[in-house]
């Protein structure tokens, strides 16, 4: 059925005929039938990477295989959320081994995607716990790969944004927790040097990411607040938190009423926002254990956040840089502050080692920030690509909806690898989504 | 624990049954058709809620065998809920006797042939819970389904009937009569949203009814009330109507 569609930035909005199904067999009966597609997941990535005017949504296709509760190994269909999986792993000791910031994503986008989290310097991208999972090609036929088991299959795979064909079923390898709390330290750094220097002296900490303020000039010029997390033990509860230390946090949630006009959000109040958020906390450090949902996922308590970003949507700009280019960063958020466009949610990482053929994380910092779409902006983000490119960084595709190809090109250094997979596995370019059109990684019709 | 058995285990209306009685502490017995491809919801279920369900084949249209399916279940259900139903095409149906016969065989037909023998087991044993899923469509016959109504129409009045020989022997029977709901079925209709129900919800207020012993319920409830209204239109004007 057509209807109108969009990520969750809101931006583009685009006519599609969603299909979405229950069982296998109808599902390679599509691929086989339709001219091309996109899968699509639970439509959380934030612009056009699984939007196409024919999209195969796997959000039916969510059952539980297998779970080897003893060795904590998950089996399932591609379209089950994370939401659901933790219900199911956390009451037995387990844990996602790597989460992004929300957990209503499905797992067959976590490795389209290849979605990293707070501990990426520590256990690498969500595809490096992958075990082995099968692709359905567009020939309608399903291959099984891994890490051993066609490693190029796998590698165009993790991080492909669904390129290579749909990932039907997922068999990974699960964190072994003592509790679902998380032993929380956050910091305020006064400065942008301050938290670089933070980030070094708590490397060792298993989560870590910061919070920043990119409104602010001088002095307190990068002021942010750093948040690192352990799983906690069991000897960190309270007395009430010991009696049942796997509990499952309580399902409170809010949703946004209404779309906000997009007037509301400017750089006033976006600055009075970042002024209360970095005063909230009144000490220098803080030092708690909390449930492991307001630790990863703060913002899933408010369902449709993203209406508040007003109807035209909002791109979430998120680059890296390596490490040994801090002065790029440094020029960037200057850039942004000279601009005044603002954002409430500027997320920045330290990412370690781990790099894979199309993954967006490389060793150095990485910059998530939220825009609205307004006059101008799109040019701007076109300024910062060049400077992004200068330092030797690239854009995260999960999120991107504006992009210029060469841009890709000159990030993604193994993308001429990337593209002769494709062809192998899709040489008549069945699978192919906006962004993907776009950026020409695929043939437009 | 009890177990339930689910004759027409594909639909979503089933898929959302089963979650519901799993998570409720219910072992499932899943009857389809290819009931080979259920296993990953099999699986699910067991994975999710710590219960077991097993899978079992079953043809609402193959009477035949419906005794011997029957008698292979172990354990024997305590509820069993009656889900499988064919829309079909009406205007197909209104020149091929093969859909129209489809349409009969699988929403009355097949449907009484599985429960007599369910509803006689029930019986001798003095306890059991059964529901069948009918629909407001076969509250009165109107021109765009007469054929799926009046064979829902059919398996309502029997659901009445069986209602009423086994309240003597300590069974129960309840009714249940969804509106619109958001399933394979029918997507791709036009559904108005207040009107429509979630299979989910279907779930849930089969659940609420059977430990209420209901008899008849409607889902959402305020189709009762529309069906009310229908019903009382004057025939003479009725006919003139394009419903």
């Amino acid at each position: 059925m057509k209807k109108e569609i969009a990520n969750w930035g809101n931006y583009p909005v685009t006519e599609s005929d969603e299909s979405n199904f229950s069982y296998l067999e109808e599902m390679r009966q599509y691929v086989r039938t339709t001219n091309h597609f996109i899968p699509r997941g639970n439509g959380r990535c934030y612009g056009d990477a699984s939007l196409a005017a024919n999209t195969l949504t796997t959000t039916r296709f969510d059952k539980i295989l297998s779970f080897d509760i003893p060795h904590g190994i998950f089996e399932c269909q591609s379209g089950i959320t994370l939401d659901q999986i933790l219900e199911v792993i956390v009451p037995k000791g387990w844990f996602l081994p790597v989460t992004p910031g929300t957990k209503f994503i499905t797992v067959g986008g976590a490795v389209a995607s290849d979605v990293h989290g707070k501990n990426h310097h520590v256990d690498g991208c969500f595809s490096h716990h992958v075990e082995e999972m099968d692709i359905l090609l567009a020939d309608g036929s399903i291959a099984t790969c891994g890490p051993d088991l066609l490693p190029d299959l796998y590698e165009a795979t993790c991080g492909g944004m669904g390129l290579t064909g749909v990932i039907t079923r997922i068999k990974f390898h699960l964190k072994k927790i003592e509790t679902s709390y998380i032993r929380q330290k956050q910091i305020k750094a006064a400065n942008l040097e301050e938290l670089l220097r933070l980030f070094d002296e708590f490397k060792d900490y298993t989560y870590s990411v910061a919070w920043i303020d990119c409104l602010r000039k001088g002095k307190a010029f990068g002021r942010s607040i750093l948040m690192l997390g352990e799983h906690a033990k069991p000897g960190d509860l309270n007395e009430k938190q010991q009696a049942a230390p796997l509990r499952l946090p309580k399902k409170k949630q809010f949703v946004f009423p209404f779309t906000l006009p997009s007037w509301v959000l400017n750089i006033f109040t976006v600055k009075a926002f970042n002024s209360l958020y970095y005063r909230k906390n009144l000490k220098r450090e803080i030092n708690n254990v909390v449930n492991y949902e307001p630790f990863f996922y703060p913002l899933d308590v408010i369902l449709h956040w993203n209406r508040g970003y007003g109807k035209k949507g909002f791109i979430q700009y998120q680059f890296v840089l390596p490490k040994e280019n801090k002065e790029g960063l440094v020029e960037i958020l200057h850039r942004i502050n000279d601009k005044g466009l603002g954002s409430f949610l500027a997320v920045f990482k330290l990412f370690g080692k781990q790099e894979s053929l199309i993954g967006f994380p490389m060793e150095g910092y990485t910059l998530a920030l939220d825009f609205p779409v307004r006059p101008g902006l799109f040019e701007f983000l076109d300024e910062l690509d060049t400077l992004v490119l200068r330092f030797g960084g690239r854009i995260y595709l999960s999120k991107d909806a504006r992009m210029k190809p060469d841009i890709l090109q000159a990030g993604y250094k193994d993308l001429p690898r990337f593209q002769s997979i494709l062809r192998k596995y899709d040489p008549e370019g069945k699978i192919r989504s906006i962004q993907s059109d776009r950026l020409l990684l695929t043939k437009p019709n | 624990m009890p177990t339930l058995l689910l004759l027409g285990a594909s639909s979503d209306m089933a898929v959302a049954l089963a979650q519901k009685f799993a998570r409720c502490g219910y072992d499932i017995q899943l009857a389809a058709r290819n009931a080979a491809r259920l296993d990953p919801l099999r699986s699910d279920l067991a994975i999710r809620h710590g219960i077991s369900a097993s899978l079992y084949e079953f043809d609402a249209g193959d009477f035949a065998k419906h005794a011997a399916f029957f008698a292979s279940l172990d354990p024997k259900p305590d509820l069993t809920i009656c889900v499988f139903g064919y829309l079909g095409h009406q205007q197909a149906a209104a020149s091929d006797w093969a859909e129209c016969e489809r349409i009969i065989q699988v929403n009355y037909t097949g449907a009484v042939s599985i429960l007599n023998i369910v509803a006689n087991y029930y019986a001798s044993q003095h306890k059991g819970i059964i529901a069948g899923i009918s629909s407001v469509a076969g509250e009165r016959g109107r021109q765009s389904n007469y054929f799926y109504g009046s064979a829902k129409a059919g398996f309502t009045a029997y659901l009445s009937g069986l209602r009423n020989h086994l309240y003597h022997q300590q069974v129960h029977v309840l009714t249940v009569q969804p509106g619109f709901v958001y399933t394979r079925m029918t997507e791709g209709l036009p559904l108005p949203k207040l009107l429509t129900a979630t299979p989910e919800k279907v779930a849930d207020d089969i659940y609420k009814a059977i430990g209420k012993k209901k008899n008849v319920i409607y889902v959402k409830w305020f189709w009762r009330w529309i069906m009310f209204i229908i019903k009382c239109i004057p025939e003479f004007l009725f006919k003139k109507l394009k419903l």
